[in-house]
């Protein structure tokens, strides 16, 4: 089974806990006031699905979409 | 600290629903299971004591209150028997600042505090720990609040700013003044503001003339959206800010995570085994012991969770009381190191997180990290008594363990 996921950061949303880039670096990136984006287009590369999911369970802000494509 | 008066005592609580007090000693002592007691309430009590105040005791009232700026303002963000009137001299800017200032003002002190930035400063504070170990590591019993979790936070912050270490005893004793006893007595807290603005001003002039590579001459050197640079107030401001909230907060937050591995064997002995399990267990700390309560004032009518809130009362905006909300967190009353789902409200919510969250989370790591690793024995002495602050934040100001042999 194939399921390809990608991630998403809301930044009307995202207050910069930064909890995403501590828990999955590879997928968030954060700007210099250290907000956070997703890195390149959102795809989350295979065998880091549970970190994008883990990362949306502890936003605070509720600002992680994890989309299943 | 004899010069400071012992502010005046309140009358016990008898009510807790109807007459809520966060001063009480019972609150300050074990303040779990009135906060269950509240919540089972209302989503929103109210106490006629700090001349009218509400507390919101489930996590998503705390989060409407967090994110709803129209109502509900930062102006006054501590609740006190009395209201000081608002001057720039007791303001500190982003935290006593609501939109449109606030934004502009926020992403001033954001940079420096990014992840980032504390990967640079992480190598002092580990260094500060290992001194602080060093001159205790030979004796079998101590206070660990006083030796160890006390320094560390107020040392890192002086060390941003560029401001000595040995300083460090002045600084604790200004926000003693602020946050503990100027909750009941405004001279204390007029006091302290007044020692701090001729502190740091004495500093600034002396940056005037000579620059420096740290957090006081960043501030100096920043430049607001027209390129003007921020008037000496707003400078003095934020430093008072960085300087109180960046010390007891993070000094509690280090020592009740002690106190809880202190009388945990079974954490203790699993975070010494597994130190890759820190950082999760922090955040878990973070959640059970959350130090710090913020306040607002209602400033418009309004409802919270259905329940009505009238102008001219504060909040007490308990991120604590949110994060042993069953409804949100299983078994919330247990600390469980290694939660995987943990959207704890620790540094706050909505557009005043904690700016210092980077900085707090690097200091608990690194100081929980060391301590296990050159103490992995340790308990609390059962012929000392644990102590804890009182009102806006709360850990532990009295540690007594036993290390190691003397167990």
């Amino acid at each position: 089974m194939t399921e390809r996921l990608r991630v998403h950061v809301d930044p009307d949303r995202c207050q910069g806990h930064a909890r995403c880039k501590a828990l999955a670096p590879e997928l968030f990136e954060l700007d210099e006031y250290g907000n956070a984006h997703e890195a390149g287009d959102g795809t989350v590369p295979p065998g880091l699905e549970d970190k994008a999911w883990l990362a949306k369970s502890n936003c605070p802000e509720i600002a992680i979409d994890v989309i299943e494509e | 600290m004899s010069d400071i008066s012992q502010p005046a005592a309140h009358p016990p609580v008898t009510d807790w629903v109807h007459d809520f007090d966060h001063t009480d000693p019972q609150w300050t002592e074990d303040p779990f299971p009135i906060w269950d007691e509240l919540r089972a309430a209302s989503p929103v009590v109210h106490t006629e004591r700090f001349l009218g105040c509400y507390l919101p005791t489930t996590y998503e009232a705390v989060r409407e209150i967090a994110n709803d700026s129209e109502h509900f303002s930062s102006r006054r963000i501590i609740v006190r028997d009395v209201r000081p009137e608002i001057t720039s001299r007791n303001s500190a800017p982003p935290i006593t600042s609501d939109p449109p200032v606030h934004k502009p003002a926020k992403q001033l002190l954001l940079p420096p505090f990014t992840p980032d930035a504390m990967k640079k400063l992480e190598p002092r504070v580990r260094a500060i720990c290992n001194e602080l170990i060093d001159g205790f590591i030979t004796e079998d019993r101590l206070d660990a609040a006083e030796r160890y979790t006390k320094h560390i936070p107020v040392r890192a912050i002086a060390h941003m700013l560029g401001i000595p270490e040995t300083d460090s005893d002045l600084f604790i004793r200004w926000i003693h003044m602020i946050l503990e006893l100027g909750i009941k007595d405004e001279n204390t807290l007029l006091q302290a503001v007044q020692e701090m603005t001729v502190y740091f001003s004495a500093h600034i002039e002396a940056r005037k003339t000579k620059p420096t590579d740290d957090l006081i001459s960043y501030l100096m050197n920043a430049r607001d959206k027209d390129g003007n640079p921020l008037e000496d107030s707003h400078v003095l401001g934020s430093l008072r800010l960085l300087l109180i909230a960046g010390i007891d907060t993070t000094w509690s937050a280090i020592g009740s995570s002690l106190w809880h591995l202190a009388r945990t064997p079974a954490d203790r002995e699993r975070l010494v085994a597994e130190p890759g399990l820190v950082p999760t267990a922090v955040e878990e700390l973070l959640r059970a012991y959350s130090p710090v309560t913020m306040a607002r004032e209602v400033v418009k009518e309004t409802t919270v969770s259905g329940c009505p809130v009238k102008p001219g009362n504060m909040v007490l905006l308990s991120f604590p009381a949110a994060n042993r909300d069953p409804k949100m967190f299983p078994d919330a009353d247990k600390v469980v190191i290694d939660r995987r789902e943990n959207r704890h409200a620790a540094f706050g919510l909505g557009i005043h997180r904690c700016v210092g969250s980077n900085l707090a989370r690097m200091e608990m790591q690194v100081a929980l990290e060391e301590w296990l690793k050159r103490i992995p024995d340790f308990a609390l002495d059962p012929a000392g008594t644990v102590t804890w602050s009182q009102g806006t934040v709360r850990g532990p100001r009295q540690l007594p363990f036993l290390l190691g042999k003397a167990m």
